[in-house]
């Protein structure tokens, strides 16, 4: 059976400044429709992984120096980042990086420049507002101004509004509260239901990130060491002591009542 | 005459000649805003807008509206061609670097003035005409008068474009957050190009207006330094300190020329500028960040 994959790294390399070499013959795929997850220490290079898929990684003076990246069946290798966001790979980078002086509205209609030239209608914010009501309240105020999940939300926003075709989230539960981190992962899930967009999720918070991925891959310094369906890599035992075990008894909780919400929507579907 | 009306009628000259300040420190602003870069050579940009409407309306006998629109135009090319072919590839160089590049386009730019068409001041030929115009009792130029009238359309065309114009959005979020604007799918180096264009036309349009009240010569470009005062005065990247710090300076440089003497006009702004940065560094508007609640 072929499988249909939307993002296909294969065997790159990474160097920043010419000399720090951060990836290492990194291999992924992202089967579409798929939720999957890339965990990883700090520092293992998950960001840089997504950097290189968006190409945003040449204004950090990083380059793939080996390897290749096809996003929907072409390479990525020669396009500009703004480009391929048009091409529908949308990047929710690490830390949010909203625009603090602007407001909600605002920092929508700058992703609307994601639909140019693709001949999509614009859909308007209508869909942003009913996956996050809040922002709808607070779409005239400064962006800077919300509090750390809102402009999470914002950020996940911004992405639906360029009705990508995969996004590649950089730990949306980076600083949040556990509750916090239930409601935006509980909305990701369903956008990905709903919506059939391919995410690829990297995440420290392992629990809550199996939760709701159906496959994942494990690095460590610039390679992958373990991928598996998420069930499998749930039952394995070092996963089990390194990835899992490490989280506390809250992002437990949140983890089962997560894993509730999923199973569920499996049978609601 | 009353002390009072001598007053306002110094003040509304101040005013003409704030607006013009205005309206270039918004070409810095702009340019400044997109690109982080301040472009030192805005003033000889002025200039050159002067000399090219002077070569279009006096050399080749043009009607005046169509040299203006040439010489805008032509200043929004050259702002194209210094974007791609000096500033682009020095992104992400140290920024005395590309700020000593500006310098470099400035005097570029004069001795290519001084080689077309001398050294010598000349007039522009009149086209704005010279009936006084009053103000109740208080007499204004008429080109003074319409410098303030159309640099304070322009500028408030460009607060309307910022505020509600989509591309205007663009600019904002490239000035916030160069990286996080890519990845919403905005053309990054387009943005820099328009602001360049636009800000090298704007410069280019002030130069014609600047030039027909003064008359032009190649060492015009000084102005750019009033303007830059103004900017740092008003905040780099603020539109509203741009057109706040024009008006300001233009008026305090007023009063001191005409009560202190002509030489005090130079001390005033500079005065203005010393002050401002021990006290707000920032500028007036300028943004410090946003503290989260
Ligand atoms: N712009 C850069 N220039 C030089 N080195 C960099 C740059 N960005 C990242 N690195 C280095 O690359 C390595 C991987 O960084 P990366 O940000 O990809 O890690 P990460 O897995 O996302 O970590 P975290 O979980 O902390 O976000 C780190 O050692 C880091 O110091
Ligand atoms: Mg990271």
């Amino acid at each position: 059976m072929a499988v249909d994959t939307i993002l296909d790294i294969n065997n790159i390399e990474v160097v920043y400044n010419k000399t720090i070499q951060v990836l290492r013959g990194l291999s992924l795929a992202v089967e579409r429709g798929k939720i999957v997850t890339l965990l990883g220490s700090n520092g293992a290079g998950k960001s840089t992984t997504l950097k290189a898929v968006s190409n945003l990684l040449t204004l950090e003076n990083g380059a793939v120096t080996a390897g290749s990246i096809r996003f929907d069946g072409g390479d990525t290798a020669r396009l500009a980042p703004h480009a391929l966001v048009r091409r529908g790979l949308f990047h929710v980078m690490e830390g949010r990086r909203i625009f603090e002086d602007l407001t909600v509205e605002e920092n929508l209609t700058a992703a609307t420049f994601a639909l140019s030239g693709r001949g999509v209608k614009p859909k308007g914010f209508d869909l942003v507002y009913q996956y996050f009501p809040r922002l709808h309240e607070r779409r005239n105020g400064l962006a800077g101004y919300l509090s750390g999940g809102e402009q999470q939300m914002l950020a996940i926003g911004r992405a639906l509004i360029a009705q990508p075709s995969l996004i590649l989230l950089d730990e949306p539960s980076l600083g949040l509260s556990p509750l916090l981190v239930e409601e935006i992962f509980t909305i990701i899930a369903s956008i990905n239901r709903d919506l059939g967009v391919s995410m690829l999720l990297v995440e420290q918070n392992a629990s809550i990130a199996f939760a709701v991925a159906h496959y994942g891959y494990i690095m460590e310094h610039g390679k992958i060491v373990l991928d598996g369906p998420t069930e499998r890599l749930t039952a394995d035992e070092d996963v089990r002591e390194f990835y899992l075990g490490m989280s506390g008894g809250e992002n437990h909780k949140s983890y089962r009542e997560i894993k509730h919400y999923k199973r569920r929507k499996r049978w609601l579907s | 005459m009353s002390d009072l009306l001598f007053f306002t009628e110094v003040t509304l000259a101040g005013l003409g000649a704030g607006a013009l300040l205005s309206l270039t420190a918004l070409a810095f602003v702009l340019i400044y805003k997109a690109t982080r870069v301040i472009n030192l050579a805005v003033g000889e940009i002025v200039m050159l807008g002067a000399y090219l409407f002077f070569a279009f309306a006096a050399g080749l006998g043009l009607p005046a509206w169509v040299a203006i629109v040439l010489s805008i135009a032509g200043g929004g090319l050259v702002g194209a061609i210094l974007e791609r072919g000096l500033i682009r590839p020095m992104l992400g160089e140290n920024p005395i670097s590309v700020f000593m590049v500006t310098i470099g386009i400035g005097s570029v730019v004069v001795g290519l003035v001084e080689l077309l068409w001398g050294t010598e001041p000349r007039a522009l030929p009149a086209f704005l005409g010279n009936q006084p115009i009053f103000l109740g009792e208080a007499y204004v130029s008429r080109k003074i008068a319409i410098a303030f009238l159309v640099s304070a359309v322009v500028i408030a065309g460009f607060v309307l474009l910022f505020r509600f114009w989509r591309g205007g959005v663009a600019l904002r979020a490239t000035a916030s957050d160069q990286a996080a604007a890519y990845s919403c799918g905005i053309n990054v180096p387009g943005v820099f190009s328009v602001a360049w264009i636009i800000g090298c036309a704007t410069a280019a349009g002030a130069g014609i207006l600047l030039g027909s009240i003064g008359g032009i010569s190649p060492a015009m470009g000084v102005f750019g330094l009033s303007a830059l005062v103004v900017v740092i005065v008003g905040g780099l990247d603020s539109i509203a300190g741009a057109l706040i710090g024009g008006l300001l300076i233009g008026v305090f440089e007023a009063w001191a020329g005409t009560y202190l003497g002509g030489e005090y006009k130079i001390v005033t702004t500079f005065g203005i500028l010393i002050a401002m940065l021990m006290i707000r560094p920032y500028g007036l508007f300028g943004t410090t960040e946003i503290e989260r609640l």
